[in-house]
């Protein structure tokens, strides 16, 4: 019998429709993965069944019957609990406060008490947590399991865990697998949203596919692959700007070694990436979100410091350099964050000089008139959108990426280094920066494209790399890669283990 | 010697009762996340409503039901601009100060016209509980409202940290998103913390009119709500320092007037600003590893 089914669901965010009349249904004591790229709608999806959005249409059946969920709270009462992946505990209070919070109970809090009973619930439960532990020292594991002791506390009986394991070390995985695994024989139904096809395969009953807000279908696990699984989750457009020509190898110019950095929370982010980009070819690291390509563009942009590894350009060892000497030697980054790049309230003109503001001044003055005849001529080639005395921030996405690409491609740099360079752009302004990618290829730059967007990869770069949680599962030549292939070794499956005798590759 | 001492450590406490309650007013709202810097407003309406209250009634107590009353006032109007409006809490809090400060001073002139001998009434009792027992009986010869204040520091820390009221005020002050999900009501709390942190203004800036000075003048407060604002820091957000960092202004305060009396050959503006320096100084020592709550200054919304 179903404890959840979920009818026709429909939500919209302004032009974006996230969900598009999606079916779902949970068993009693299942684990349901929902598995789908960034954006496909799996979040939005559970975000309706919690009450933290509101369905345009749709409607929701608890044991078969109707209800409406309008907050929270309602999806409690309906013995709903969910676990975010942003963790909504006070740091500053014990996990037994915590716990306690929002709880019906006496006026007067004896903090004794209220530890053995989260004691209590948790060995009833077993969920280890340490119940007068202060929770900004816990680890994230350890949070993590408060958020579901907290959730099975108030008596759910279906928990959405959203990427549970993306900030977990392998063992916390074990222990919180373990503990799913067992709660599920007592009863508990779980949805578990992941892009990560090994934990869904390892854990899950049944799988939903989502894909651009669509349903691709539900399927049992014992009636499917990983490859059939991968093909469901990627699917395939084509795109009018293109890669035409074949590439024409003329040498190294950017050369990565065995690169480490650490994560915002303190997590090894990259785990030993290493890579070469020759003149006149694009390599794409293609990977589902959050696996590092975020920190791998900010140390080849010098915004990070590397903890290890080697970065040479040009076979000048530029290590740790900051953004003014890897300029000098020739980078050009387009930033993931484009607000990271430019500042909002100046104008076009002076955005355009911010990084080369010597050559504009003359003793401490700003040339203004050069300024603007600068401004003026990138304006022109790279139609943007805007006159030169415009504040930045009353430009659209796309303009303020061209803003972007002229400061950077004006100086004619030996190696381009794009992170996200289309995400949040329309098409029109999408296939502009593309081709202008392209365009550097051309004149023998060498073109890093770290990109989320598959199709941008696979129509774009002349080799692909694909990282997972830090390090690289293999490079292949575009020729060579399948959205089968790519599928799965962006789910963590290495090119070696897929294919035992690669073909010849570069790298 | 004995007199000057004793005199010295009977002031302290006087002076330090205002500083209690105002800082701990403050510290009820600034744990729910709100910066109510409408704390050197609230004070003054506090003196002038406690005064014009209990010269109007008769009664002090009356009085000092006015002031807490305004307190509270003063503490909804800065719920509605910070916690329903979302309004900037600086400029709320500034705001509402000069509001009150022009306010208090308008209906002053109203009640009580203008006169060359300023209007004045009789001060509260003190009491002895210690009779005339040497030292800690003209030591402890003081207010009820110092030794209400006194009480109240502990009573303070039991509500912050034993009930589930104050839990929920820690909450709202540090991860309000984590209260809602919990199912609280962070207007209401937030809006209930700057009421008890208004009445407990009021009853500070009432001290001053009704307990210490027996009039309502324009420099009454003299920036001791500024002076809570900085305790507040020295206390790191905790009640029970609060009665050190006031202890200390308020005794260097009492010592300069002392000093001032001695006939030292020091300018006696030096002396004047010498609480203000010792509290930079203490600032500047303890305010090193602060922990002001992490939702303070940001207004909730859900998403």
């Amino acid at each position: 019998m179903p404890v959840i089914q979920m009818q026709g669901i429909v939500k919209r965010f302004a032009s974006l429709t996230a969900n598009n009349h999606i079916n779902f249904d949970l068993e009693q004591g299942e684990i349901h993965a929902l598995l789908g790229e960034n954006g496909a709608g799996k979040t939005t999806l559970m975000r309706i069944l919690y009450g933290l959005y509101h369905a345009d249409e749709g409607q929701i059946l608890v044991n078969n019957h109707p209800v409406t969920i309008r907050s929270p709270h309602d999806a409690i009462q309906n013995g709903i609990g969910m676990v975010t992946q942003h963790f909504t505990l006070v740091p500053t209070l014990t996990v037994a406060e915590n716990l306690t919070l929002g709880q019906a109970g006496s006026f007067i809090l004896n903090p004794l008490e209220i530890q053995r009973q989260v004691e209590k619930d948790s060995q009833r439960l077993g969920i280890p947590v340490k119940p007068a532990a202060l929770v900004r020292h816990l680890s994230v594991g350890e949070q993590q399991r408060v958020e579901v002791l907290k959730a099975l506390s108030r008596n759910a009986r279906v928990l959405i865990l959203d990427e549970p394991t993306a900030v977990l070390v392998p063992q916390e995985v074990e222990i919180l697998f373990d503990a799913l695994q067992r709660l599920r024989q007592e009863g508990l139904s779980v949805i578990f949203i992941s892009h990560k096809l090994p934990e869904v395969m390892t854990i899950c009953d049944r799988i939903t596919v989502l894909r651009d807000g669509a349903l691709v279908g539900t399927v049992a696990k014992s009636a499917t692959t990983a490859t059939e699984l991968a093909r469901m989750m990627v699917g395939r457009e084509n795109f009018g700007v293109a890669r035409q020509s074949e590439r024409q190898p003329a040498g190294p110019l950017l050369q990565v070694e065995a690169l480490q950095a650490q994560g915002s929370k303190g997590l090894p982010a990259l785990r030993g990436v290493g890579f070469m980009v020759e003149a006149g070819e694009i390599l794409g690291i293609a990977g589902v979100s959050g696996n590092g390509q975020t920190e791998l563009g900010r140390v080849l942009a010098g915004m990070l410091r590397p903890s290890g590894g080697h970065i040479r350009v040009d076979d000048k060892n530029l290590t740790g350099a900051g953004p003014a000497e890897l300029a000098q030697a020739g980078v050009g980054c387009i930033l993931e964050d484009r607000h990271a790049s430019l500042v909002d309230d100046m104008t076009v003109a002076e955005n355009l000089v911010l990084d080369q503001l010597d050559g504009f001044s003359r003793g401490g003055m700003l040339n203004r008139a050069r300024i603007l005849e600068n401004a003026r001529k990138w304006i022109a080639e790279y139609q943007i959108k805007a006159s030169p005395n415009d504040p930045i921030r009353q430009l659209s996405g796309g303009n303020m990426q061209k803003v972007i690409l002229a400061r950077n491609l004006s100086r004619t740099p030996k190696v381009v280094i794009a992170a996200q360079p289309t995400r949040g752009l329309d098409v029109g302004a999408t296939d502009y920066v593309r081709s202008k990618l392209l365009e550097q290829r051309a004149r023998g730059a060498a073109v890093l494209l770290i990109s989320e967007d598959l199709d941008e990869i696979m129509a774009l770069a002349d080799r692909i790399a694909v990282i997972y949680e830090g390090s690289l599962m293999g490079i292949l030549p575009a020729q060579a890669a399948t959205v089968e292939t790519l599928g799965l070794m962006m789910t963590g499956k290495t090119l070696e283990s897929i294919r035992p005798t690669p073909e010849a590759d570069h790298a | 010697m004995e007199p000057f001492i004793i005199g010295l450590l009977a002031a302290t406490l006087r002076v330090a009762t205002p500083l209690i309650l105002g800082t701990l007013g403050e510290l009820f709202s600034e744990r729910a996340g709100i910066l109510n810097l409408g704390i050197e407003g609230t004070l003054f309406v506090g003196a002038f409503a406690g005064f014009a209250g209990a010269a109007l009634t008769g009664s002090l107590w009356l009085g000092l039901l006015a002031a807490i009353l305004f307190g509270m006032i003063s503490g909804l109007l800065m719920a509605l601009l910070t916690v329903r409006l979302g309004v900037n809490q600086h400029v709320s809090g500034l705001g509402l100060t000069l509001f009150w400060t022009g306010f208090s001073l308008f209906a002053f002139r109203l009640v009580f016209g203008e006169s060359k001998v300023p209007p004045s009434i009789e001060t509260f009792q003190t009491v002895s509980p210690f009779g005339n027992l040497p030292w800690l009986g003209p030591i402890s010869s003081q207010h009820i409202l110092t030794y209400f204040a006194l009480a109240l520091i502990p009573l303070t820390w039991w509500i912050l940290y034993r009930t589930r009221f104050g839990l929920n005020i820690r909450a709202v002050g540090e991860n309000p998103e984590a209260a809602d999900a919990a199912g609280l009501n962070v207007y209401a709390i937030r809006t209930q913390a700057l009421l008890i942190g208004g009445a407990l203004m009021g009853m500070a800036g009432a001290f001053l009119s009704l307990a210490q000075l027996g009039a309502f003048t324009y420099g009454i407060v003299a920036g001791r709500g500024w002076v809570c604002i900085a305790l507040i820091i020295f206390a790191n957000w905790e009640a029970s320092r609060v009665l050190w960092g006031a202890l200390l202004f308020g005794g260097v305060a009492s010592l300069q007037l002392r000093l001032q009396t001695l006939g030292l050959k020091l300018p006696y503006e030096l002396l004047l600003s010498l609480p203000y320096i010792v509290t930079i100084l203490a600032l500047t020592l303890a305010g090193r590893n602060v922990s002001a709550p992490a939702s303070l200054l940001k207004a909730y919304r859900r998403e």
